[in-house]
């Protein structure tokens, strides 16, 4: 019985309102999946990454509109890796190489452009750099995908601070802009193909273009007019003191933050720059909590950081340590060779421990009545 | 509860006033309807309750409105929004949030609520308005009628004292526009909530109605009283005009109760009918005369029949959506599927003719297995629940969506390979938004530019917009126009072509009874010079007075094609009031009746 009983606690349940996932877990997930991925060049290790990236999403993502992005991520992903190419291959590289594939023709350029190489020869060596290297950048835009994909990111605005809120409710109003836009456009297209015009072209982009913003404008002034008439910006009275305190809070923290980095980044002001610029963060995130004093607005059932929350937000940490360590003991097998070109191999601990992103696929609560679980229940 | 005192509003571009000297008072718990033509103020005085006129819209507002005795002078909208909840016109522009949950609890945070009050009230408001299924769902993938709801739900959550409403049931199908109006008559009764309503269709709200404000008058009073004057009114009320009921019934069912001696003169005339004395109840200009008589003889057998009252009952048990009803009620109609109606035209080869029609988007199948034919000189209405599948059987028909299977030709041409140029010469299309179609910054450069896509000679749209608007000049902006003119416009445009198939996708929506008695003008005249029409309806009243023929779509099949008086009286929720009120009698309009008496 106590197996049984343990395996029925232990499984993940189905995902609702209540047991939702904290939205920063997921990101914190993919941006670990992400600074991993910055860390090597290995296309075996890259693709292992993309791959569990990629398993977690099939695995637990929703029918929402916002989780449909993840594609269109994969595809800006191929897209970087094709034209990281094509410039390697246009403007050459600084790769020597010695297996010469072919010779573009070179364009002869002015002596201020030196350095500059238009055409010329091609090699094996630095093609390879180019899809090693875009290879990473895809990499890291697939996580950030995934990320879009499995958290709403409305209900990652919402875990904003108070005084912040209202600057989150615009960004997601502003968010579902998009999808509406591109309706408009569908429609206003559909609508010229009645009277007759050919759709494309600059001519049509032209004569939609104008309807399409005038339609954004009106939704835009009927969605302020709604968030008005429901209660957006209402705010309690504060005392002038505590008002006066959160703009000298926030204004000298911005200040302190500004002058820290540059303290940090300029080469002589390295040792005040630290100290100030945490001064700075502290004195902001002061006046931000001050601000919050002046809404009014509550949250309605914020997500909870539980355990399913760490272990999510823990599995990418994970992952990105260990990739940072593994670059200490193995960086001849995270960075396989470019010149001479040698064959990646796939080291085992750092494939090991990048297998430990897989572990939200199973702990992060199941989402409901998505068509892949039924029709995988089906099969079974 | 509001309180209108010597109210003028007056926006900076306009000459007129748009409300002149207006003394109102709205006791509270009431549900009071405001009436009067398109373009009388309605929307002005709605948006003056809730502040949002003039606050947010600019003008001038003079004269004092109070709401639960606050000011709407010294109080902007976002302070009244713990006393009034406003939905607009349009609920797709209410939302704020992405999901049905957080919408329904953003009003609350905003004011500032307790999170377990929240709590509680998302989850009575969930059950109230029956949208506990729909909690978790992106409100991008709900249909109109779930919308509608989840705004009214998303208002009702901080408890206003005061519903405002926008025309809420106009852009619905007849089963969902009856779930808004239950949830409406509950919070009134129920919750003695304060509810102040606009609508055009005056067919489906007015027996709701505890008081009725006449504008541009201004006039308050019990809804008969004042049906009895208005210019704008339901079947209902002009066949108690007609027949000199007095109270003038308001329902199907007080009229029903008055009947039996106008039923009885008109029994008179059927039988005259029959002997082939007078004209058909159909209207002048019916091209097929006495077949639809025939037609809407046998719908009387159906009517009496039984199956019609149990279908209704058995079919209303769908939780939450409501559109069970129409499931139910079809099984019936499956019987009688092909149509009765010979061609009435002597044409052999239809306009249109769609064979096994199937259309998917991804994983839905949004039209299966479409068979469907429309003569030259015949008006088919499309009817079925949002999302049905109308609209995209109207896109098929004019190549904007390829069929996945089966074929459809028009005027023996493959819309979807045919160029547009070609194609606007054979069938034209007015959208549900008539706005879509027109792009130029005049009448007459819309008039030039139609000439030009067409092929047409020069002045042609000039002369039909001439014909169908009198007396719009030439250099008037397009957005100026109402909603009616606008219409009209776009109908002139496409008309431009000559083609001889139209079709409309929910024309009447925003229109009011005399823009719509143009329309119904304008229409029959082009179906009697030849132009089959199809048009895309929730409007049963229009179907009734348009069609020859209703074929009724579900779940992208056609589940019933026949004659008008066939298929339309054997539906409770597709019926006309005349028909509900007069059957078993073959009557769908006052105008057959007036014509008959």
């Amino acid at each position: 019985m106590s197996p049984a009983l343990g395996r029925r606690t232990l499984t993940a349940p189905e995902a609702n309102r209540s047991n939702a996932l904290h939205a920063g877990a997921w990101w914190l997930w993919a941006l670990g999946l992400a600074v991993a991925a910055s860390r090597t060049t290995n296309p075996l290790l890259l693709g292992l990454l993309v791959g569990v990236a990629g398993y977690v999403v099939a695995a637990r993502r929703t029918d929402a509109p916002w989780a449909r992005s993840y594609g269109a991520f994969v595809k800006l992903g191929l897209f970087v890796v094709f034209l990281r190419v094509v410039f390697s291959l246009l403007l050459g590289s600084p790769i020597p190489g010695t297996h010469l594939l072919f010779t573009l023709p070179e364009v002869p350029l002015p002596e201020w452009a030196q350095g500059v190489r238009i055409g010329g020869r091609v090699s094996a060596e630095q093609l390879v750099f180019a899809l090693y290297d875009g290879a990473k950048l895809a990499t890291l835009l697939i996580c950030v995908g995934a990320a879009n994909a499995l958290a709403n990111p409305a209900r990652l605005l919402k875990s904003l601070p108070g005084a912040l809120y209202e600057a989150g409710v615009a960004v997601v109003v502003a968010m579902t802009f998009a999808p509406n836009m591109v309706a408009d456009v569908v429609r206003l297209r559909t609508a010229r193909r009645l009277r007759g015009r050919p759709t494309g072209g600059v001519r049509a982009v032209l004569q939609i273009g104008l309807p399409v913003l005038e339609g954004a404008l009106e939704r835009s002034i009927a969605v302020a007019a709604s968030m008005d008439a429901r209660g957006y910006g209402r705010t309690a009275q504060v005392p002038a003191s505590v008002r006066r305190t959160t703009n000298v809070l926030t204004l000298g923290g911005l200040l302190g933050v500004c002058a820290g980095s540059y303290g940090l980044l300029a080469a002589e002001g390295a040792g005040y720059g630290l100290p100030l610029l945490a001064a700075g963060l502290l004195a902001a995130m002061a006046g931000l909590r001050l601000g919050g004093l002046r809404t009014v607005r509550t949250r309605y059932r914020p997500d909870h950081w539980g355990v399913r929350a760490w272990l999510v937000a823990g599995s990418g940490v994970t992952v990105a340590v260990l990739m940072i360590w593994a670059n200490a003991y193995a960086p001849d097998a995270l960075h396989p060779g470019v010149v001479p070109l040698e064959a990646p191999e796939l080291p085992l601990w750092p494939a090991v421990s990048i297998l430990v992103g897989l572990l939200p696929a199973f702990v992060a609560p199941v989402p409901q009545d998505t068509v892949a679980v039924t029709v995988a229940k089906e099969d079974s | 509860m509001i309180r209108f005192e010597n109210v003028s509003v007056r926006y900076e571009e306009e000459a007129e006033p748009t409300l002149r000297g207006l003394d109102l008072t709205v006791p509270e718990g009431e549900l009071v309807l405001l009436v009067g033509p398109s373009g009388v103020g309605k929307s002005t005085l709605l948006g003056a309750v809730s502040g949002l006129v003039p606050h947010f819209t600019g003008g001038t507002l003079t004269g004092r409105v109070t709401v639960d005795g606050r000011d709407t002078r010294t109080h902007p909208p976002r302070e009244l929004a713990d006393v009034v909840g406003t939905v607009g016109q349009d609920p797709s522009a209410h939302f704020v949030t992405d999901t049905v949950e957080d919408e329904l609890a953003y009003g609350m945070e905003s004011l500032g609520l307790a999170p377990a009050v929240m709590r509680r009230r998302v989850e009575e408001t969930l059950d109230l308005l029956g949208l506990a299924e729909l909690r978790d769902r992106p409100i991008a993938t709900l249909s109109g009628g779930q919308r509608q709801r989840v705004a009214i739900g998303s208002v009702l959550t901080p408890h206003p004292k005061v519903l405002v409403l926008d025309e809420p049931t106009s852009a619905l199908d007849p089963s969902a526009a009856e779930d808004v109006l239950a949830v409406l008559q509950r919070l009134v009764h129920d919750l003695g909530t304060t509810v102040l309503l606009a609508e055009h269709r005056l067919e489906r709200v007015v027996q709701y109605a505890d008081q009725v404000v006449l504008l541009p008058e201004g006039v308050m009073g019990a809804p008969a009283d004042i049906m009895a004057i208005s210019p704008v009114h339901p079947p209902v009320v002009s066949l108690g005009r007609l027949a000199g009921w007095d109270p003038l019934p308001l329902t199907v069912r007080d009229a029903r109760r008055r009947a039996g001696e106008l039923k009885e003169r008109l029994e008179g005339r059927l039988e005259e009918k029959s002997a082939g004395r007078v004209d058909s109840p159909r209207s002048a200009g019916s091209p097929e005369g006495e077949t639809s008589w025939d037609a809407a003889r046998s719908a009387r057998g159906a009517v009496s029949a039984p199956p019609a009252i149990e279908a209704r009952g058995s079919g209303g048990g769908a939780p939450g959506s409501g559109k069970g009803r129409g499931g139910g009620v079809l099984p019936f109609l499956r019987r009688r599927t092909r149509p009765t109606t010979p061609a009435p035209a002597t044409d052999p080869t239809p306009l249109v003719r769609a064979e096994g029609l199937g259309v998917r988007r991804g994983r839905v199948e949004a039209l299966r297995r479409i068979d469907l034919q429309v003569r030259a000189g015949e008006t088919v209405a499309l009817m079925g629940r949002n999302g049905a599948g109308k609209s995209t059987l109207l896109s098929t028909l004019v190549g904007m969506i390829a069929p996945t299977s089966g074929t459809v030709r028009v005027a023996g041409r493959t819309p979807h390979t045919t160029t547009p140029r070609e194609l606007i010469r054979q069938v034209g299309l007015v959208p549900q938004e008539p706005r879509d179609l027109l792009y130029a910054d005049t009448v007459a450069a819309e008039c030039a530019a139609a000439d030009a896509d067409a092929g047409a000679r020069p002045g042609t749209c000039r002369d039909l917009v001439s014909e169908l608007l009198p007396g719009v000049a030439d250099d008037t902006h397009p957005r100026d126009l109402s909603e009616g003119q606008r219409l009209a416009l776009a109908l002139a445009v496409v008309l431009t072509g000559r083609p001889p198939l139209l079709l409309l996708d929910e024309p009447t929506r925003g229109l009011d009874y005399a823009a719509k008695a143009r329309l119904v003008t304008h229409l029959r005249a082009l179906a009697a010079d030849g132009h089959a029409i199809v048009l895309a309806t929730h409007d049963v009243e229009l179907a009734a007075e348009l069609a020859h023929r209703v074929v009724i779509i579900a779940d992208g099949e056609v589940v019933a094609d026949g004659p008008t008086a066939e298929v339309v009286v054997s539906s409770p929720a597709f019926s006309p009031q005349v028909a509900k009120i007069l059957a078993p009698q073959p009557w769908l309009t006052v105008e057959q009746v007036e014509g008959a008496l």
